[in-house]
């Protein structure tokens, strides 16, 4: 059954912008998104939003749904209360184009400062072999839809624009940890520059990322925690440091 | 204006659109955190009522100091002067820096007094009232890299609480056998600490998560997935185990001061 609905939707561009009033009809089992196209459709034609599949595997719709960073596509409309004003905004962590859009290209220049797999020198095609158990943890990361919700609610750079040039993010910090846990991945590094050029210290495990993630990717206990622990064996673990010091010893 | 205030972002002047009671959690994690402190550190410093009948406090396990009550020691051994630059010191003072230092660097509890004690962020996309953020990159926050080394003395501890909880079988007159509320206490206190330093993720790395190769090392594997279980139930682990200890301490105090009786089952 249809039923009207109070929306409010934030429209602008990086000079000014506000909130805007509207009402809308929604049906039965409809999502964000649809009201949102609704809208566009019969009362504001210049609307700008992002989108694509509206089956959340895209993750093109990401924006901020009574301030909670959400896929529009994946967000009922049932789930508020009758009376309740809808209030959606564009994400608040990267510059806003237009409207709803946003600039999300910072993601794509952290995505190229990270190292790509490496596999051994004598591997030739079709000769890479794994077992399931070793590529188990790696597969949960590769579920991430790079909705940026994780980058977008992570706070370090949320609320502190400075940081972005020193931190990589939760994104980007599953796609580290998918490389370091690799099986056949033999570059060394990653731990130190996941530590030293990405930013993974300033991470302060609140676990946002993960609270809004829509692929349940559980961010930070299978994947930053995990570097965290790496980098601390590299960095900041006598004892190994030493074993390392006594088999270096040995072996020369 | 930086964050969400800062020139490129949409404007908008509120903090956050969230409409639900997201403070509600971090005001209850303070609340309960800052009365456990209050608490603990009365205790610490209290340096009485922690022994009564082979009940020990788990506050002052191991007691190490020369001021510690002859039946609290481990056979006799006080290695610890009981003054330090003509300060009584409490033997709870001399140990406590292990428990707290474990549940300071745990992974859990960073998130919790964060987000309740620092605002760091509050809660999630709300913004928090700092400048400047720097993370766990310089002092004293890198420090929270030792995590693993508490880690590894709470484990130590462990065993001395698991050993008074055994201790706890005695009755009065010393003999063996005897079950008690308080034996119940200690158990429970002791196990719970038990669950909450091996589902630890710094346990979960250590058995099996620093690996690459899972199938080169199959028990290393089967360890890893057992601590991957109880991973997922850390955080009640943290809070219950919490509880336990408090709870524990306030009973041997109640029976010490003889307000309450410890009842024997058998």
């Amino acid at each position: 059954m249809a039923r009207k609905i109070n929306l409010r939707i934030w429209r602008g561009d990086a000079t000014d912008g506000g909130l805007q009033d509207v009402q809308v009809e929604a049906n039965e089992g409809e999502v964000v998104l649809d009201v949102i196209h609704r809208v566009q459709a019969t009362q504001m034609g210049d609307l700008a939003v992002r989108w694509n599949c509206k089956a959340g595997k895209c993750g093109s719709c990401s924006m901020e749904i009574n301030g909670k960073p959400r896929l529009a596509c994946m967000t009922q409309v049932a789930a508020y209360g009758e009376d309740e004003t809808i209030t959606v905004t564009p994400l608040r962590a990267f510059p806003v184009i237009k409207d709803l859009v946003t600039d999300v290209s910072f993601n794509y220049k952290k995505a190229m400062e990270i190292p790509a797999y490496e596999p051994p020198k004598d591997l030739k095609p079709g000769e890479a072999r794994m077992e399931q158990v070793d590529v188990e943890r790696s597969q949960e990361f590769r579920k991430c839809i790079e909705c940026f919700l994780c980058q977008n609610t992570c706070h370090v750079i949320r609320d502190h624009e400075e940081n972005k040039k020193s931190f990589a993010g939760p994104r980007f910090f599953i796609r580290i940890a998918e490389l370091d846990m690799h099986p056949l991945d033999i570059l060394k590094n990653r731990k130190r520059t996941a530590q030293e050029e990405h930013g993974l210290g300033m991470c302060n495990i609140t676990k946002c990322c993960t609270e809004v993630c829509p692929e349940h990717i559980k961010i930070t206990d299978n994947a930053i925690i995990p570097m965290k622990e790496r980098v601390v064996d590299i960095k900041y673990d006598p004892a190994r440091m030493f074993a390392g010091l006594l088999k270096r010893e040995k072996r020369s | 204006m930086s964050g969400v205030f800062s020139p490129t972002r949409a404007k908008i002047k509120e903090r956050t659109l969230r409409t639900d009671k997201w403070w509600l959690q971090p005001a209850i994690t303070f609340g309960v955190l800052f009365s456990f402190v209050i608490y603990a550190t009365f205790r610490a410093f209290e340096g009485a009522n922690y022994y009564k009948d082979h009940l020990i406090s788990p506050f002052y396990s191991p007691c190490l100091s020369e001021a510690c009550v002859p039946e609290a020691t481990i056979f006799g051994w006080t290695p610890v002067s009981a003054e330090i630059f003509n300060f009584a010191l409490s033997p709870a003072l001399i140990i406590l820096i292990f428990p707290l230092g474990f549940r300071m660097t745990c992974y859990y509890y960073r998130k919790a007094y964060y987000r309740a004690f620092w605002l760091s962020p509050p809660a999630c996309a709300v913004a928090e009232p700092h400048e400047k953020y720097t993370g766990e990159t310089r002092a004293p926050l890198i420090l929270q890299n030792a995590h693993r080394w508490f880690f590894y003395a709470g484990l130590v501890f462990n065993v001395f609480l698991t050993y008074d909880a055994i201790l706890s079988f005695k009755n009065i007159e010393g003999q063996w056998g005897h079950m008690s509320v308080g034996s119940l206490v200690l158990v429970v206190s002791s196990t719970l600490l038990w669950f909450y330093s091996l589902s630890c993720h710094t346990c979960r790395h250590t058995v099996g998560g620093r690996l690459k190769h899972f199938s080169k090392h199959p028990i290393r594997y089967k360890l890893w997935t057992w601590v991957s279980v109880l991973n997922h139930s850390h955080q009640q682990f943290a809070w219950y185990s919490l509880a336990g200890v408090a709870f524990a301490d306030i009973y041997v105090r109640q029976v010490a001061t003889g307000a309450w009786t410890n009842f024997y089952f058998f």
